[in-house]
């Protein structure tokens, strides 16, 4: 099967079988990651520049490691350091490095939709590494693979994401991922951070996370975006760390084998104990090794030409 | 069948060609003394294991087995579209090791070219040589194979094909005219 999308701006677009065989291609370049040499020559030539608008280590570093791990030329630029702060529009910054011949932009912005503007305006591939609180592609395609190398399957897993679903695009990205796959997708948290209408994407809310849990595959934890709060969202860290953090007493409402993931980076104490985020069920890491695997095979997929015709020989 | 196609070996050919195959790789080599197969992904792979069983058969030793897919390291990615990534799997050590590289067709070399980036990538073989069923001619690249099952006149139209039951025997190889 032929992956044939330029840029890769959000889940909504992709079909299941797109999402599959990108978990199948990151699964296969996950091996070079174990090598003594981990680079292969795949993407040689090509340039990836890192546009990232927000604060980030994980995705950043993640996204650049797997440039290097293919021998792309990747550079990397953050708002701070960047002519934005002198006042320079999207558009302008994204025409100027153009004019550079990148071959893939990989953006975040603080605005939804920001990649899917350039990605209209521009030339080069982008593939958008979160965009404010609208989708985290990479992040939801490398949860699944990680539940996927654990549980086998996506299909029939029920999966309770607890947190702040309003401003977390890891949510909206994992649950158009997990509905395209066939799993069952609850959502919990408190009132104030469930955006209404959420149901429509194919999620069951839940007030409890008690009964959220119950019976669970996975339980992931979302961080609470303390940048993102205004005081009216939260009465408190420690009420929310009571009615909404995951303790191992929670735990043991979901199935045995449960998973627990958290997209990281963990306030312990707060959504999430250090008991369990430590604990013999983490994924945590295994998520993390897995963004490099996916985000090779994103970056790989997208730098295919125009023809994709076989060739048997 | 389309009358284009002939049958250029038949299951018993190929079967005295993987024998005589693995018989001059251990005459080339004195034996198994640090020699390992790597298959060159999909056909290559099935043939490495043939030849495993027929190592295995005449000097009771196992071979280490491996596979490679080389998509990784394809010269044309941008012509070709991002194909499908499979797996590569070398589950000894290469340094030191006689790797016999095996692959069903050898055409223009570029996969082999490619196979042996790969293999370099993972370590210092003490040598690479080249086994394939069938040597089609047409090299783009200075590749030539050590232990060739047969050599097979084609124009470059033509295709050559090798095909392999649902246990991944090999049954028959066919040329197919345009």
């Amino acid at each position: 099967m032929a992956f044939n999308h330029k840029h890769i701006l959000g889940i909504e677009q992709m079909s299941a079988e797109d999402i599959t065989l990108i978990l199948d291609t990151a699964e296969s370049f996950k091996e070079i990651s174990l090598r003594s040499i981990k680079k292969v020559p795949t993407l040689r030539g090509k340039t990836i520049i890192n546009v990232f608008f927000e604060a980030s280590t994980r995705t950043r570093t993640s996204f650049e490691i797997a440039g290097k791990r293919l021998s792309a030329d990747t550079v990397n630029i953050s708002a701070s350091t960047s002519a934005v702060v002198k006042g320079e529009t999207l558009e302008d910054t994204a025409k100027n490095l153009e004019a550079m011949k990148p071959d893939i932009i990989v953006m975040r912005h603080s605005c939804s939709g920001a990649p899917h503007y350039l990605a209209e305006r521009c030339d080069f591939s982008v593939v958008n590494a979160g965009d404010g609180a609208h989708e985290h592609p990479s992040q939801a395609l490398l949860d699944l693979l990680t539940m996927r190398q654990h549980k086998g399957r996506i299909e029939g897993l029920t999966v309770a994401i607890i947190g702040d679903i309003t401003h977390s695009r890891v949510v909206r990205s994992n649950v158009y991922a997990l509905g395209k796959l066939g799993a069952q997708v609850r959502l919990c948290g408190p009132g104030t951070m469930i955006p209404p209408g959420i149901e429509r994407l194919g999620a069951q809310v839940f007030n409890s996370i008690d009964e959220a849990v119950s019976g669970a595959d996975v339980v992931m934890m979302l961080r609470i975006q303390q940048e993102r709060q205004g005081k009216t969202m939260l009465p408190s860290l420690r009420e929310y760390s009571m009615f909404y953090g995951l303790t191992p007493e929670r735990m043991k409402l979901a199935k045995t084998d449960a998973l627990v993931m958290h997209p990281g980076p963990m306030n312990r104490g707060v959504e999430i104990s250090s008991a369990v985020a430590d604990g013999p069920q983490n994924v945590i890491l295994d998520q993390v090794e897995n963004g490099v695997a996916v985000r090779m095979a994103l970056l790989y997929l997208v730098s295919g030409g125009d023809k994709l015709e076989d060739s048997a020989q | 069948m389309p009358k284009s196609e002939t049958i250029i070996l038949d299951e018993a050919a190929i079967s005295r060609a993987l024998t005589r195959i693995a018989h001059e790789i251990l005459e080339h080599n004195h034996g198994t003394e640090n020699v390992a197969l790597v298959g060159v992904r999909t056909g290559g792979d099935h043939l490495a294991l043939r030849l495993q069983k027929r190592l295995e058969d005449i000097e009771g030793v196992t071979v280490p087995l491996g596979t490679v897919d080389i998509t990784m390291y394809r010269d044309d990615l941008a012509s070709r579209g991002s194909l499908p990534v499979g797996k590569t799997d070398i589950p000894f050590p290469v340094d030191g090791k006689r790797i016999i590289l095996v692959d069903d067709v050898l055409f223009t070399g570029r996969t082999i070219r490619a196979a042996m980036d790969a293999l370099m990538d993972m370590g210092r073989p003490r040598n690479i040589q080249l086994a394939v069923l069938v040597d089609r001619g047409h090299r783009e690249l200075p590749i030539r194979p050590d232990f060739v099952g047969r050599n097979v006149p084609t124009a470059t139209s033509e295709q050559v094909m090798v095909r392999f039951d649902d246990n991944q025997r090999p049954v028959e190889v066919c040329l197919k005219k345009p």
